[in-house]
């Protein structure tokens, strides 16, 4: 028994470790840009904890130091994490059984790169036991958390910018890359994937990064078109 | 340059963009079950991932510096599209970021060299 949620927390632990690369120098520029932009170092720490989502985190940086409105910055973070509610949903019936001593800090830990790993987890052939399976994105989230926090916490120490001729920013699509090619299993989520893709270079230059919500959605209606279309000719 | 808001008053935005943020997250895991979703709910959950992951990769590759590129100026096209070839060849995350990473450094060096 515990060594079975031992294996799931490891199993999900470890599918974290490759996007490494990725992760830690992204909490590094977060930390960086807010130091640069004026936080104090205890302002910075404290948005990467309570806010623990780096997108949303830059905007905010950005536009604190633009001196925007603090409403405009609140609901920019807030459309920007929009697409969590997004993950939340398609997590949940995964998480139906748990409490909410479970519930709240499993949904704290919710990011982008746990969500893609947990889901292709549940998706694939070898899942983990249904009754462990929280035990699996636990372990994503802590490993999340894990290289954010500390990563964050070197780049409000440095206070100096990775040189940008790097590139290292460009290990973050590549990452989404690398979890969006296993998961086009069948020719609706491949239309879910060229629509949702499409809609966002042409939404681009949206404010807000609502090109993001607006691209998401497209996707999904057109994943179901697809889907309702194909299930009418075999029928 | 500089932050207009007092350091309460940035506290104060750090906690509401962190409760809206934690609230979002929270949304869907808290409510299901105690709240009957139609269907259409259900069947759309698969397609979230494809559509969000394709909707993040895409522009940084067709618009890295904001306007649409498909030339072969744009290198990280051309480094993501090889590293999407290495992707379905090896399904293999850490293949991936080292293939399209490099590619990227080599076409830099080679186009800087010129």
């Amino acid at each position: 028994m515990q060594t079975s949620r031992l294996r799931a927390f490891s199993a999900g632990f470890m599918s974290i470790v490759p996007l490494m690369p990725g992760v830690i120098p992204f909490a590094m520029i977060c930390g960086v840009t807010a130091i640069k932009a004026g936080l104090s170092p205890q302002a910075a720490m404290g948005m990467s904890l309570i806010v623990f989502a780096g997108a949303s985190q830059l905007a905010v940086i950005q536009l604190l130091a633009a001196g925007a409105l603090p409403l405009v910055i609140f609901f920019t973070a807030v459309i920007i994490n929009l697409r969590f509610a997004m993950y939340s949903a398609s997590l949940a019936p995964y998480f139906q059984h748990l409490p909410k001593r479970w519930r709240w800090p499993l949904a704290y830990l919710l990011t982008d790169q746990g969500y893609a790993m947990t889901i292709n987890h549940y998706l694939s052939d070898k899942p983990t036991a249904d009754t462990h399976r929280h035990w699996f994105y636990f372990g994503t989230g802590i490993a999340m958390w894990g290289a954010w926090q500390p990563g964050t916490a070197a780049g409000i120490l440095l206070g100096s910018t990775i040189p940008a001729s790097w590139s290292l920013d460009f290990a973050i699509p590549l990452t989404f890359m690398a979890l969006l090619i296993p998961g086009l299993r069948d020719r609706p989520t491949l239309v879910a994937a060229l629509v949702g893709g499409g809609v966002a270079v042409l939404a681009a230059g949206l404010p807000f990064n609502l090109g993001l919500v607006l691209a998401a959605v497209s996707g999904i209606a057109a994943g179901l078109a697809a889907e309702t279309l194909m299930q009418r000719r075999e029928g | 340059m500089g932050i207009s808001l007092s350091s309460a008053g940035l506290w104060l935005l750090i906690l509401l963009i962190g409760l809206g943020t934690f609230a979002l997250r929270l949304s869907f895991i808290h409510f299901w079950g105690r709240i009957e979703l139609p269907q259409i709910v259900h069947r759309a959950l698969r397609f979230i991932p494809a559509a969000v992951l394709a909707a993040l990769v895409l522009p940084a590759l067709i618009r890295p510096e904001g306007a649409i590129d498909l030339s072969l100026h744009n290198l990280r096209l051309i480094a993501g599209l090889l590293a999407a070839v290495v992707a379905m060849l090896t399904r293999n995350v850490l293949f991936t970021l080292a293939a399209g990473m490099a590619a990227l450094w080599l076409l830099q060096a080679l186009v800087g060299g010129a």
